[in-house]
């Protein structure tokens, strides 16, 4: 297929995009556009995910940790002077007086988060594959013990409400585009190949050395940035934040995207994000109706153990469809495939 | 003793053995050679069980008895007497020499055990020595006597060797050869892998040379010495005087 | 700050230890044998629980007999597990493995909400078990100084198994080498399914005691002492069942102290501690206190 064909098709898509938010803002409910926003959310969350797990090669699932400090952070600074003073009486002088627009306060919460994730990622990146996964998870739980209890800060418990509704479909639109972009050209650079191709076997990572465990971090902290804006722009669309907001099951939920979608690919991820996003929205009117609660979470858990037993790469690989590739750089080596041990079980990977 | 008929065994996405015919009859030393990647370990796993054939059989003939090996778990086929031992030694580095060599003993009751123990440290005093000390830390060749020593604690009828000789000092590879000659003649049955052709074929009765996972040539070993095929790409020589001159 | 009061410290140290270790110790086995961090492994814990209140409650049955009930449950439930979501992936990269256990805890847990509902239950123990003991001006309860027997006596088994045991031999030589195991004769599937049996069963029994100390349980109660006794494994070294067992104690002291020696606003600091020490750990020493390095596998 031609360069300008692959153009045709990102152009399209791109407009399809723009169509639907223009159509969801302008006519749908107020709960049809939170659906809509939320769908957005979720891939930006996915494919950051499955950015920084591919790249790594490790299993992290700190998003919903990044997205409370995205969140809170943000909600912080957006949130009206007028009622900091009596809502949140120990914020320091300069906070307490600050009134942002979204726009900054999404950045910000976005940077808080990078900032975290190097904190955390420091140590835990070099070694193997699990301790990142639990030290993610224990992340989760220290920053809702400390939200929960730094009542002057965050209103602990009770959480933050009334939080400004400054997030419209346009503003995820363009984090998402911003998301894809960014995540799409690093996966396809030089460094980004290279990480791929390599991140499961240590013996090669070895000899590249410090570059490869500054990269993992850098992999790491984007992905916790992304992370951030999601919150950000989650908290402005719900208006409010508790400490709960962000807790197992949402990483859970994010995990499911990632694996279903084919971890390290893209448009996987925000397919599987929208999928899953949306069949959870239509069976949670029935697990209410029926009184059966917790038949979402176990179908999901089922789709998630199924789809590792009976096709573990996922429905895309770690590959990009190839009708959306673009030039030479978005080829994928040739031997990446066969090489990467997830593929180890298939017969034919999905992507060729 | 052990007859294969048109094996095919894949491995992953590809095919590593094709067709294989192989024979050993009790009491011989049979010799399978080839270069890297000819198939020669997977011809051991597939015999030991622990690659399953897709096509072909595999057949174990024990005191009149046929015992049809691709449908048995390793764990049974080590019971009828087949002991294999693997490609780079594989011992377990963190338990003694003493526990090593009771797990060779695995299937067996503790009766004769002790009695064997001793003949293998006759065999090998060197192990003798270091029986509490962990086998993670004997020396390469050290710990090649130990997992022959460990196959031969399952008293087998019939002992796969893959390699023997990996790394070794000469004088070392010489000392398990005699070994292994002296294995045969307390009535075992061997079936030995080996990159050392030379060494291979002047202890083996017959052998086999297998490339790209089909056997290549087969024979008597002195007369696969005398080969120009095998002089030349097994052996490192060139024609024998007599070719020479005609 | 009385010296009666830090010895009160202590034995809640010990206990809390107790369980952890009782907790990790199977964990860390798991992990040995076959590379997999179990995520579902705590959600046994309320599983044990539960059997226990319905065999205590509803059947009325004596409590060893209820013991040995929730043991012999709770094996045969992680060699289930193991059957069906670990086995068949054997050869898979351990991320999947874990990523599974991941799913089979959501699973156990929303099992759990679906049909005993979310609410938390009482659970109670005979009377008895609830009597106070006077350890040197100390308190604690019968139920307290059960855990800590059980706990040495079990260890001290496990221990004398895996070491003395043909079966014990078998799946640390698995542990080791699976392919040499099997080259041995050793039938890998079963060494590795004893080793999710003992495990279950001791996150089972912790569970019943757990829930006793706790006086309530509910189908999430399982997935933080899991990731406890994950830490637990981590400080004492993954893959060493003294280092779990040791780690197990350490944290429990740990918790304790930091509880109880500093002043009650960071008490509720508590598990912000607990996995700030994780994070700490693996900076410092990543290997834990008797692991070997965990970079390399035999
Ligand atoms: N674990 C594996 N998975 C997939 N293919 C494998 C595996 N191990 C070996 N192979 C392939 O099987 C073929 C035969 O390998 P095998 O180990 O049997 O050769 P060999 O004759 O023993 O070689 P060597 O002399 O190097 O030991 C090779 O092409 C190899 O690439
Ligand atoms: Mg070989």
């Amino acid at each position: 297929m031609s360069v300008e064909r692959h153009h045709l098709a990102w152009a399209l898509l791109a407009l399809a995009a723009v169509a639907i938010t223009a159509y969801g803002e302008a006519y749908l409910s107020g709960y049809g556009r939170t659906v809509l926003g939320f769908a957005g959310i979720y891939a930006i969350l996915a494919v950051s995910l499955s950015f920084s797990n591919g790249l790594t090669g490790l299993f992290s699932l700190g998003h919903p940790a990044f997205m409370m400090v995205g969140g809170y952070i943000a909600a912080i600074l957006t949130f009206p002077v007028s009622r900091k003073g009596f809502m949140l009486p120990d914020l320091p002088a300069w906070l307490a007086t600050a009134e942002l627009s979204l726009l900054p306060a999404t950045l910000a919460g976005g940077l808080t988060a990078a900032l975290v994730a190097v904190v955390v990622g420091f140590p835990v990146l070099r070694l193997r594959g699990h301790y990142l996964a639990v030290a993610t998870l224990g992340l989760i739980i220290v920053l809702r013990v400390v939200v929960n209890n730094a009542d002057g800060l965050t209103r602990g418990a009770l959480g933050l409400n009334g939080i400004p509704r400054l997030t419209n479909l346009w503003w995820i639109l363009l984090w998402l585009a911003i998301t894809l972009l960014v995540c799409w050209r690093l996966k396809h650079s030089s460094v980004g190949r290279s990480l791929m191709a390599i991140r499961e076997n240590e013996m090669a990572a070895a000899c590249m050395g410090v570059a490869r465990a500054r990269s993992k971090l850098v992999a790491f902290a984007l992905g916790a940035f992304f992370a951030g804006v999601a919150g950000a722009l989650w908290a402005h669309l719900l208006t409010n934040l508790t400490p709960n907001s962000f807790d197992l099951a949402l990483a859970f939920m994010l995990v499911v995207m990632v694996v279903i979608g084919g971890s390290g690919s893209l448009t996987g991820a925000i397919i599987a994000a929208v999928a899953i996003m949306l069949l959870r929205e239509f069976l949670r009117p029935l697990e209410q109706t029926m009184n059966a609660y917790g038949l979402v979470q176990i179908i999901i858990a089922v789709l998630l153990i199924g789809t590792l037993l009976l096709r573990p790469q996922g429905f895309f690989g770690s590959a990009e469809p190839r009708w959306l590739r673009l030039g030479k750089t978005v080829r994928e080596p040739e031997g990446s495939a066969a090489a990467d041990p997830r593929h180890r079980r298939a017969t034919a990977p999905a992507d060729n | 003793m052990l007859t294969l008929e048109g094996l095919d065994v894949w491995r992953g996405p590809s095919q590593v053995l094709r067709g294989i015919d192989l024979q050993v009859r009790a009491g011989e030393i049979v010799a399978l050679l080839g270069t890297n990647g000819a198939g020669k370990t997977s011809t051991l796993l597939t015999i030991s069980g622990q690659l399953r054939p897709r096509a072909g059989r595999s057949t174990l003939e024990i005191d009149g008895r046929r015992h049809d090996l691709a449908k048995l778990d390793p764990a049974a086929i080590v019971g009828l007497g087949v002991a294999h031992c693997p490609e780079g030694r594989q011992v377990f580095g963190g338990m003694t020499v003493l526990e090593n060599l009771r797990l060779g003993a695995y299937l067996r009751d503790a009766a004769g055990v002790p009695a064997d123990l001793e003949a293998m440290f006759g065999l090998f005093p060197i192990l003798a020595e270091r029986r509490s000390g962990l086998a993670g830390q004997l020396s390469g060749g050290e710990q090649m006597m130990l997992a022959i020593a460990r196959a031969l604690m399952s008293r087998p009828r019939l002992l796969l060797l893959d390699e023997p000789s990996l790394g070794l000092a000469p004088q070392l590879v010489e000392q398990i050869f005699t070994t292994i000659e002296e294995i045969r003649a307390n009535g075992t049955t061997v079936l030995l892998v080996e990159q050392n052709a030379a060494l291979a074929l002047e202890l083996a009765d017959r052998a086999y040379v297998l490339e790209s996972g089909a056997v290549h040539l087969e024979g008597q070993a002195s007369s696969l010495a005398a080969d120009p095929r095998v002089r030349e790409a097994y052996l490192g020589l060139g024609p024998t005087a007599v070719e020479a001159v005609l | 700050m009385s010296g009666g009061y830090v010895l009160q410290q202590l034995i809640n140290g010990m206990i809390l230890g107790s369980l952890y270790a009782m907790i990790a110790v199977g964990f860390s086995m798991i992990y040995g044998i076959v590379r997999l961090i179990n995520f579902a492994h705590g959600d046994i814990l309320m599983v044990g629980a539960f059997t226990a209140l319905a065999l205590l409650t509803v059947l009325g049955l004596p409590l060893w007999s209820v013991i040995l009930s929730v043991l012999t449950l709770c094996a045969i439930l992680a060699m289930a597990i193991d059957l069906v979501a670990f086995r068949p992936q054997r050869s898979a990269p351990q991320v999947n493995g874990f990523i599974t256990s991941l799913g089979v805890a959501i699973l156990m847990q929303n099992l759990g909400v679906l049909l005993l509902t979310g609410q938390p239950r009482p659970f109670n123990l005979p009377p008895w078990v609830k009597g106070n003991l006077d350890v040197l001006g100390a308190r604690m309860t019968v139920l307290d100084l059960m855990i800590v027997i059980l706990t040495v006596v079990v260890m001290a088994g496990l221990v004398l198994f895996v070491r003395r045991s043909r079966l014990g031999m078998a799946m640390r030589a698995t542990a080791e080498n699976p392919l040499a195991a099997s080259l041995m004769g050793i039938r890998v599937n079963r060494a590795i399914a004893t080793a999710f049996a003992l495990g279950g069963a001791l996150a089972g029994l912790a569970g019943m005691l757990w829930a006793g100390r706790a006086g309530q349980i509910d189908p999430l109660m399982g997935f933080l002492p899991g990731l406890k006794a994950f830490v637990a494994a981590v400080i004492g070294g993954v893959g060493s069942l003294p280092g779990a067992v040791l780690g197990g104690f350490v944290l429990g002291f740990a918790e304790v102290l930091f509880v109880g020696l500093l002043p009650p606003l960071y008490g509720a600091y508590r598990d912000a501690f607990v996995f700030g020490l994780l994070i700490l750990i693996l900076l410092v020493m990543p290997n834990g206190l008797l692991g070997r390095s965990q970079e390399e596998r035999a």
